[in-house]
C-alpha cells in the first residue's frame, strides 16, 4: 500500500487547518483587544500563544474545542500546535470548571505535613475526587505541584489567593464562606 | 558592613518595598554606577566575585555572561530572561524576594542587561506567583516613570523595556531551554545544547537566563566591590543566600545567611529543630532533585562544592526535613510522583522511566513487593541518570530514589518483609490508594 496521501486529501486537511468548521468560533472584539495588547511585547505572533489562551479563559472560564479553533485562527497557528501548549500548563483548562478551582498543593513539604488527609477531608465534605466539580458548579479540586509557600505547609491556593497552615477546621471554614458567598450572588 | 544585601529593604511582612523606601535605603545606587563602568568591567567583577547560579546550578554567573558574543559581529539584538518559575519541591525562596523587594530584581535585571547589551528583558514568572508578579509589574511602572528603565534613562542612551511574562504552571519551564521555547509560545520541551542559548536563545538571538536569587546579589556587588562581596561568605563560596527549611520543625522558614552556614545551624538554631517527640532522619539539601543526606552531614556548610562532594548538591539552598515518623518511601514516591506528572514526555527515559519508578515505589510502599523489585528500582533509576536524557529533569528525579534506596535501605526491606508500611498511617496520611 502507497503511503502517500491524495493530493486531494491534503487539501482538506490543510483547510480544516486554517479554516475550522466554522461557524460560533469566533472571538470577541474585546477578546480580539486583549489579544492584540500582547503583541507588543513579543517578536511574533505565535509568541503570545499562552497570554491568549488566559486572555480567552478569563472571559470564558475556559477552552473548549472551539475556542481553541477559533484562537488559532487569529493568531494563525495551527490548532495542532495551540492544542500541544494549552494541555502542558495546569492554569489553562481545557473541560469547564467551577467557580473556585482549588489548587490542593501535593508536594513534598506539604506531604510530610499532612495534605493527604486534608484532601481526604475536602473530598468527602465535597463528594468530588481531584480533576470534578461539584454538581452545584461551585467547587473544582486539582491537585498541584508545590506552590512555593513550603514553610507554611500544607497550603492551597485557589483563585489568586493562598490559604496556609490549612487544617480540616479552616477547611470547613473556607467551604462553608465560599458556598454562602455563591448563594448571595445568586439570591442578588 | 552590610551584611544582608538580599533582605535589608523587606519590612513589615506581606508589604512590598515601594520606589521611595528602595531609594531612600541606597537603591539603585549600583545600577547608576554599572552605567559609568564598561560592561567588560561589570562582567568581570561579576565573575571574580565568583557569583554562583541560586537556581540550583551553580554556575559562575560573569562566566556566563562573558559567553554573549559582544564584538561588531555579533547580533545586535540580545536578550536577558529571569527565570522565575520556581517549581521545585520545598523551594520558596524567590517568591520571597519578588512579593517582597520587587526593585532588588529589576536592578539586578538593568545591571545584567546592561553588561549583555540586551535592550529588552523578561521575567519569566509562575502563573501562580500571582501577588508577585503584580508587585513586579507595579515597580516596573514605577521605575520607567522615574527614568531608571524604559526608552528615556537618566544620562545615557542604553534602553532597557521589561516585560513580565506569566507563565502557566509547568515544572520543565525551569529548564532554560524549555523556558525559551514557552517564551516564544512554543510547547516547553527543552532544546539540545548546543548551541547554548547565550549564543542562540530566545527567537535565536543571544540570551541569558539568570535565576531571581543570582539577579539579585548583583546590585549591592557592583556597589560595595569583590572584596565585599566575597568576605560575606563563611565558607569557599562568597556573599550571602536565602536558605530554609520546611517539614517538621519547630520555626519553618526562610533566612537570608552567609554561604557556607553548616546546614545544623541552618536547621537548629534558625528552624528552632526538630518538632517535639521527633528525631531528624535526613533531609534534601536543596530541592526534590537532590539526594537525600543524614543526620551524619549536619556538619557540612551549605556551599555548592563542598554539598557536591558529600554526594547531593547545594540545589536552591532550601532544606526538606525528614522526620523519624514519616514513612522515607513514601516521601520519596512523592517525589517521583511529582517528577513523573511533570515530565514534558519529550525524551524516552524520563517519559517512560518515571511512571515505572512510581509503580514500584507504590507496590513498595504498599507492602507488595518484591525483594527484587528494590534492584529493578534502582537500575531504573540509573536509566534516568545523567547523559540519558535531555535535560536534567529525570537525573533530578533519580537522586531522592538512588540515594534514599541507600540511606533508608532498612525501611525499604522492611516494607516488603512486613507486606505493609510500617508507619502509622493516619498519623502520617500517607496515601492508601495508589
Amino acid at each position: 500500500m502507497s503511503s502517500t496521501i491524495a493530493a486531494d486529501t491534503i487539501e482538506v486537511m490543510e483547510q480544516q487547518d486554517t479554516d475550522p468548521r466554522s461557524a460560533g468560533r469566533s472571538l470577541t472584539a474585546e477578546e480580539k483587544r486583549d489579544i492584540d495588547r500582547e503583541f507588543s511585547h513579543y517578536e511574533d505572533r505565535d509568541s503570545v500563544a499562552l497570554e491568549a489562551l488566559r486572555v480567552v479563559q478569563k472571559h470564558r472560564g475556559w477552552i473548549s474545542d472551539d475556542t481553541l479553533y477559533a484562537i488559532a485562527d487569529y493568531l494563525a497557528v495551527s490548532p495542532t500546535q495551540l492544542e500541544s501548549i494549552a494541555t502542558c500548563y495546569q492554569l489553562i483548562f481545557r473541560q469547564p470548571v467551577g467557580k473556585e478551582v482549588i489548587f490542593l498543593c501535593k508536594s513534598s513539604s506539604c506531604w510530610i505535613m499532612g495534605c493527604e488527609k486534608l484532601q481526604r477531608h475536602l473530598e468527602e465534605q465535597l463528594g468530588i475526587r481531584p480533576g470534578q466539580t461539584t454538581p452545584d458548579g461551585i467547587f473544582t479540586l486539582l491537585e498541584t505541584p508545590c506552590l512555593g509557600d513550603c514553610d507554611k505547609a500544607p497550603v492551597m491556593m485557589v483563585g489568586e489567593e493562598m490559604h496556609r497552615h490549612m487544617s480540616a477546621d479552616k477547611l470547613d471554614e473556607f467551604i462553608l464562606e465560599k458556598k454562602k458567598h455563591h448563594a448571595d450572588q445568586s439570591a442578588d | 558592613m552590610l551584611t544582608n544585601p538580599l533582605t535589608k529593604n523587606i519590612g513589615t511582612e506581606g508589604i512590598a518595598t515601594t520606589l521611595e523606601r528602595y531609594l531612600e535605603n541606597g537603591g539603585y545606587r549600583g545600577w547608576r554606577k554599572a552605567l559609568q563602568m564598561s560592561p567588560d568591567d561589570i562582567i568581570k567583577t561579576v565573575q571574580d566575585a565568583g557569583v554562583r547560579g541560586r537556581g540550583g546550578a551553580g554556575f559562575n554567573t560573569g562566566l556566563k555572561w562573558s559567553f554573549v558574543p559582544r564584538d561588531e559581529k555579533a547580533p545586535p539584538t540580545r536578550y536577558l530572561v529571569c527565570n522565575a518559575d520556581e517549581m521545585e519541591p520545598g523551594t520558596f525562596k524567590d517568591r520571597l524576594l519578588m512579593e517582597n523587594d520587587p526593585h532588588l530584581l529589576l536592578e539586578g535585571m538593568a545591571i545584567a542587561a546592561f553588561a549583555i547589551g540586551a535592550r529588552r528583558a523578561y521575567i519569566f514568572i509562575r502563573g501562580e506567583y500571582h501577588l508577585a508578579a503584580a508587585r513586579l509589574e507595579t515597580a516596573i511602572e514605577e521605575a520607567r516613570a522615574r527614568k531608571l528603565v524604559g526608552t528615556e534613562i537618566t544620562s545615557t542612551d542604553f534602553q532597557l523595556e521589561f516585560h513580565v511574562h506569566r507563565s502557566a504552571g509547568n515544572y520543565i519551564c525551569g529548564e532554560e531551554t524549555a523556558l525559551i521555547n514557552a517564551l516564544e509560545g512554543q510547547r516547553a520541551i527543552p532544546r539540545a545544547k548546543p548551541p547554548f542559548p547565550q549564543v542562540s536563545g530566545l527567537w535565536g538571538k543571544p540570551t541569558v537566563v539568570n535565576n531571581v536569587e543570582t539577579l539579585c546579589n548583583i546590585p549591592h556587588l557592583i556597589e560595595l566591590g569583590v572584596d565585599w562581596y566575597k568576605g560575606l561568605g563563611r565558607g569557599e563560596d562568597g556573599g550571602t543566600k536565602i536558605f530554609g527549611a520546611s517539614g517538621r520543625v519547630k520555626n519553618p522558614g526562610a533566612w537570608e545567611l552567609p554561604m557556607g552556614t553548616p546546614i545544623r545551624e541552618i536547621i537548629e538554631q534558625h528552624a528552632g529543630g526538630m518538632q517535639d517527640g521527633l528525631k531528624l532522619r535526613g533531609f534534601l539539601p536543596g530541592g526534590g532533585s537532590t539526594d537525600f543526606l543524614g543526620p551524619d552531614q549536619l556538619d557540612l556548610p551549605m556551599d555548592y562544592d563542598t554539598v557536591g562532594k558529600a554526594g547531593s548538591r547545594m540545589g536552591t539552598g532550601t532544606i526538606t526535613v525528614l522526620d523519624d515518623q514519616t514513612c522515607p518511601v513514601g516521601l520519596v514516591l512523592n517525589l517521583t510522583r511529582f517528577f513523573a506528572r511533570e515530565s514534558c514526555g519529550w525524551c524516552t527515559p524520563c517519559r517512560d522511566g518515571l511512571p515505572w519508578a512510581v509503580k514500584l515505589l507504590a507496590r513498595i510502599e504498599c507492602g507488595e513487593a518484591q525483594p527484587e523489585d528494590l534492584e529493578l528500582l534502582r537500575e531504573q533509576a540509573q536509566r534516568m541518570g545523567p547523559g540519558n536524557t535531555f535535560c536534567a529533569l529525570a537525573p533530578g528525579a533519580a537522586a531522592p530514589i538512588l540515594s534514599a534506596l541507600k540511606l533508608f535501605e532498612q525501611d525499604f526491606n522492611d516494607h516488603i518483609s512486613r507486606g505493609c508500611c510500617p508507619y502509622d498511617l493516619e498519623r502520617q496520611n500517607i496515601p492508601l490508594a495508589v
